[in-house]
């Protein structure tokens, strides 16, 4: 059982119904263990990420959490480094936040620490880039 | 077949651990895909012993084709069509999720009218992507015939489709503010005829597979796996009902008047291959039964929202008023902006749990918009539930999770 940390949570916002709670992105292991085991969020819905380019800290990762005895719903979001951006992963807390987290490494670039399989899913191998990055074209061929 | 060249994939090596030669022989298996423009193009490495799978890697990301990406780059009303395309086999309820979250964001009202006819028609794609389902998951457990039934069927629906929007799969028929079109004349005659035979239909499939000895033994007690790995593993949707788990966004988080519907959600409590079949023909009925609600209760008057910066003015507006010819031409030309935010949008697919995640930074163009697509969840738990199997109870437990590699890959 992890205990709540006071310090983890660094701001929120109550927006369209909608809950989001910025996290430190140090702490979001241990805050979502809290919120899986004390507060009953078991489903975590999806991990993905927004790119803030040029803007820095460049990255949000987003959480979405799912409480299904409660019927609510909570959004996690952490503010990442452009530079070599890098946060723990929380496969330890669910499972299935495995492929989510190797979907936002293969697309944004983000590693996430501790995660048993960080591989690219959607992109070939070895693919350069990552194709949801702000400076990412859209269109164009590598020459 | 060599295990060390597959790229990526750590396999161990057959009889390692043991003295050289003694222990079990395992095969590594390549199953799929066979050639790159066959649909659903999923890679499962198995890894045998004997006829028994130790392991099953699901490889993904062959129908990958950056639809999060091309988001940014389009209008927001552009941006429906992109959601057709993901999962194929429910063009209507990915359509419903975007507009739904993006109407959220421009606190838009959509008329009661518009609103049923979402209902209506969205549980019309949901009978289609369930009767591809059943008829597939039948072929490849080796009953040919039922295939034939659902897809006589299907045609009925498609059929209804393309008289409301032109189009029998892309349909993009919703958007953003309401529908696209008027619904046509006669409608209401076409759905009633196809809703009113539909239940006896499904008895026909439920003579053929129910009581079917065979079936029963190909899909009882297969692909079972607890409710709480599902759980943690992101499955949503029917399986998690075949699991005894009553969730279901319709009744969980009621959107587009779902509330104001009479319907159950069917839940079994075997969780295998045959239960997840009872739930999804008793999905089959309960829809049905919502079809047949929202066409006799369905209100009259407006078919889009009072929005005129958001939704295209009416053609003979256009030719008398001004302001109208204004609004279309800044419509067409550059979109409409949505005030800065975001929403995560929660619809129930036929597969499960569809989100939509859309961030405005005020602009005519989505920021970001990422999909939270339920085969991706589910697909997730098919190593932990054929570890073990036969080979052949593996592709009835692939089958029985519903997925569409569009909706995984996106």
């Amino acid at each position: 059982m992890a205990a709540f940390d006071e310090d983890a949570v660094t701001g929120g916002d109550f927006a369209h119904n909608e809950l989001t709670l910025e996290i430190a992105p140090g702490k979001i292991s241990s805050v979502c263990g809290f919120l899986k085991y004390d507060q009953g969020f078991q489903r975590l819905s999806t991990v993905t990420a927004v790119d803030r380019y040029p803007n820095e800290p460049r990255f949000e990762v987003v959480y979405h959490l799912h409480s299904v005895e409660r019927n609510e719903r909570v959004r996690l979001k952490c503010r990442v480094r452009g530079e070599d951006p890098v946060i723990d992963s929380v496969t330890s807390v669910w499972r299935g936040a495995n492929w989510y987290e190797r979907e936002v490494f293969d697309l944004f670039g983000i590693r996430f620490m501790n995660h048993p399989d960080l591989r690219r899913i959607m992109m070939p191998e070895d693919w350069e880039g990552h194709p949801l990055r702000k400076d990412y074209p859209i269109t164009g061929s590598r020459v | 077949m060599g295990d060390a060249e597959v790229p990526g994939i750590v396999l161990t090596p057959p009889g390692e651990g043991d003295q050289a030669g003694s222990g079990p022989r395992r095969v590594v298996l390549n199953m799929g895909p066979q050639h790159p423009s066959t649909h659903g193009v999923l890679r499962l490495l198995l890894e045998l012993d004997g006829e028994v799978a130790v392991s099953c890697r699901p490889d993904i990301g062959y129908l990958h084709t950056g639809i999060e990406k091309e988001f940014e780059v389009k209008t927001y009303q552009q941006g429906v069509t992109l959601t057709d395309r993901v999962d194929y086999l429910a063009p209507l309820s990915n359509n419903l999720g975007y507009c739904l979250a993006v109407e959220k964001l421009l606190g838009l009202e959509i008329p009661p009218q518009a609103q049923w006819m979402r209902v209506m028609l969205t549980e019309l794609t949901r009978l289609n992507s369930h009767l591809v389902w059943l008829g597939t998951h039948a072929i490849d457990i080796g009953a040919m015939s039922v295939f034939l039934y659902c897809f006589r069927e299907r045609e009925d629906i498609l059929r209804i489709f393309e008289m409301f929007s032109g189009q029998r799969m892309m349909t993009s028929y919703f958007r953003i503010g309401g529908l696209a079109l008027e619904p046509p004349r006669g409608w209401h005659q076409r759905v009633k005829k196809f809703i009113d035979v539909f239940p006896s239909r499904v008895d026909e499939y439920e003579d053929l597979l129910t009581n079917n000895r065979i079936w029963i033994g190909r899909t009882r007690g297969i692909g079972v796996i607890s409710l709480e790995d599902m759980l943690d593993l992101g499955v949503t949707g029917p399986m998690l009902r075949a699991a005894g788990l009553k969730i279901d966004a319709r009744k969980d988080a009621p959107y587009t008047s779902y509330e104001r519907f009479d319907f159950e959600v069917p839940t079994r409590t075997e969780n295998d291959v045959y239960a997840r079949y009872q739930v999804r023909v008793e999905e089959m009925r309960q829809s049905a039964r919502i079809v047949a609600q929202a066409m006799d209760g369905m209100p009259s008057g407006a078919w889009k929202a009072d929005a005129p910066h958001v939704v295209l003015p009416d053609r003979e507006k256009m030719k008398t008023q001004m302001e109208a010819l204004i609004y279309h031409f800044k419509i067409v030309t550059e979109g409409f902006r949505v005030p800065e935010g975001e929403v995560y949008q929660v619809v129930e697919s036929p597969r499960g749990e569809l989100g939509f995640y859309v961030v405005s930074d005020g602009t005519a163009k989505p920021y970001r918009v990422h999909m939270r697509t339920p085969s991706f969840g589910n697909l997730q738990a098919t190593g932990k539930m054929v570890e073990g199997s036969l080979i052949a109870d593996v592709i009835a437990s692939i089958g029985s999770m519903d997925f569409v590699l569009g909706d995984t890959d996106r």
